[in-house]
């Protein structure tokens, strides 16, 4: 074993104080609302918020659609490519890719410009028709991550074995990924599912430019007009990121090779 | 139909695996609605006049002065926190992978880059806001020091400001891209390099760096591409004052601000050919690198 280099536990101390000086800072920012004493006033005058409330349950609602999506769409095509189309490999992943390559901000230009009121497919047309475009784009944008999450998720486990050991017994298709493929793979699936949801969660640009009353947007209204409650919002947003970064974690340390983040 | 396909055959449809084709289908029609087509949308538009006709002069007025100016802006921001966040990355993954530090500080540090990659727009600016904004915690414990930040010409809300945030995610970000590469080194390249009569100077020169080289320069230019597509961080720090691309783009979908649809194409039509230009240039040299590193 080496010894510890002077230089190392520099970088280290310098580190630990950049990442945790705005936590601490937040925090005791978060407290000062009530002039002269540190109280939780800030995160009551949130709690009781209608729009906090209305916003938050919104982009849950949003977040567990995308998720249910996602899933539905990464998981078959992961495992069909896997079995019968390895070919298509290549492919499947430079799109599942695109998203990190294309910014957001021009995705959803697009949207509203091909989906607009007066195109063969009005989704900005209704409030429900938005709903879905936005939700179809944060299945776009958590893709890269749940796609890779699932497919790590398969590639751990037997799937040709799996798949004819069912076949055999004379399941069919949607028997064999329902009832074989996902259970086995149910910890891959939470990992992308959580990191969807953290990523969804405070999502500001496509709701923003979509006009759909969620929480990214409600944060960055907050922050324009507030001075302490922002602060007591940005230590909610970092616990839910924290709690969904250590719910993966902890589900990964059963599985195998299920454990990566990025 | 021959039983064989030849191997450099195409995926071609068959009947036994009709299935999978049908398997497939929802996720390349996923892709092209919500992925290809909205983007092809705007590529063809930026090369259109009104008229629909073909044109180059959207892209010519990129040029105009404020336009040219926001560009660069973005690349000024977008290069500086990718310098600084590739740089500071680097230094606390050679800490923890080389360092000789306490076992546990490595998986606490990637868990905690894991999420702080994933803390960024809006509230990310909200801590920041609370951390050096003018009634800031450390804005005042350093005032209380009688140091006076805002005085000595800092300030949250500028180009300075905005850089200092967004390293709290491109650092974490290049922690996590570079780790792998650093864990790729092998121990006896340095142990071979130190029996041949090679100081660790000559081994980091002449060893390490040219294998290190392409996975660092290519976490860079993610690390750039990361930055310049950002918008919630910047928006909710510093409005609409500092005209980086993104937002600039955001006031022309909200009200035309260019006056002329097809201008805002092509703007992001430049967007997208530097945010792609950098993936690019990131997946040749991560595959260069994996030469080695394998």
């Amino acid at each position: 074993m080496k010894r510890s280099s002077p230089g190392a536990w520099l970088a280290i101390i310098l580190g630990v104080t950049y990442f945790l000086a705005p936590l601490i800072a937040t925090f005791e920012f978060s407290l000062r609302l009530k002039r002269g004493e540190y109280s939780f006033e800030a995160y009551r005058l949130v709690f009781e918020s209608g729009n906090f409330q209305s916003s938050f349950l919104y982009s849950t609602t949003v977040a567990l659609a995308t998720i249910v999506i996602g899933v539905a769409l990464a998981v078959p095509t992961a495992y069909w490519v896997q079995l019968r189309l390895p070919r298509l490999r290549g492919l499947v992943e430079f799109i599942t890719l695109l998203p990190l390559v294309i910014p957001a901000i021009v995705l959803v230009f697009g949207y509203i410009r091909l989906y607009d009121s007066s195109s063969v497919l009005p989704l900005t047309g209704s409030a429900f028709g938005t709903n879905i475009l936005l939700t179809l784009g944060y299945v776009g944008l958590a893709m890269p991550y749940m796609y890779r999450s699932v497919d790590t998720g398969l590639r751990a486990i037997d799937v040709r074995t799996l798949t004819e050991a069912a076949e055999s017994q004379g399941a069919n298709w949607p028997t064999i990924l329902l009832k074989v493929i996902l259970p086995n793979i149910r910890s891959a699936i939470l990992s992308g599912a959580f990191l969807t949801f953290a990523i969804v969660i405070g999502e500001f640009t496509f709701a923003s430019l979509l006009n759909r009353p969620a929480f990214g947007p409600y944060l960055q209204l907050i922050g324009a007009s507030r001075a302490y409650e922002p602060a007591a919002l940005a230590v909610m947003a970092f616990a839910i990121t924290w709690a969904c970064m250590g719910l993966i974690q902890l589900i990964g340390r059963g599985a195998p090779g299920a454990q990566d983040t990025r | 139909m021959s039983a064989i396909a030849p191997t450099v055959a195409r995926p071609r449809i068959t009947l036994s695996n009709l299935g999978a084709w049908f398997g497939v289908a929802p996720f390349f029609i996923f892709a092209l609605m919500f992925l290809i087509a909205p983007t092809v949308y705007l590529l063809i538009g930026a090369f259109q006049n009104h008229d629909g006709g073909f044109t180059l002069d959207n892209l010519a007025r990129l040029g105009q002065p404020s336009i040219r100016n926001s560009y660069l802006l973005s690349i000024e921001v977008s290069f500086t926190s990718a310098l600084f966040g590739a740089l500071f990355g680097l230094c606390l993954a050679l800490a923890i992978v080389r360092g000789g530090l306490p076992g546990w500080l490595r998986p606490t540090l990637m868990t905690f880059s894991g999420v702080a990659s994933n803390f960024a727009g809006v509230p990310l600016a909200f801590a920041f806001i609370a951390t050096l904004g003018r009634m800031g915690f450390i804005t005042v414990l350093l005032n209380n020091l009688g140091l006076d930040l805002y005085a000595a010409g800092f300030n949250i809300f500028t180009f300075t400001g905005l850089t200092l945030t967004y390293l709290y995610f491109q650092i974490p970000l290049m922690i996590l891209v570079v780790t792998p590469a650093l864990d790729g080194m092998k121990r006896e390249w340095n142990e071979a390099a130190s029996m041949l009569g090679a100081s660790q100077a000559q081994y980091w020169r002449m060893v390490a760096l040219p294998v290190l080289w392409p996975s660092i320069l290519g976490a860079s230019l993610l690390l750039f591409a990361n930055a310049f597509g950002a918008i919630a961080t910047a928006y909710a720090l510093t409005g609409p004052s500092l005209n980086i691309v993104p937002i600039l783009l955001y006031a022309q979908i909200r009200g035309d601000v260019l006056h002329d649809p097809n201008l805002g194409y092509a703007l992001a039509l430049g967007m997208l050919l530097i945010t792609g230009l950098s993936n690019f240039a990131y997946i040749v040299l991560r595959a260069r690198s994996e030469r080695w590193l394998k």
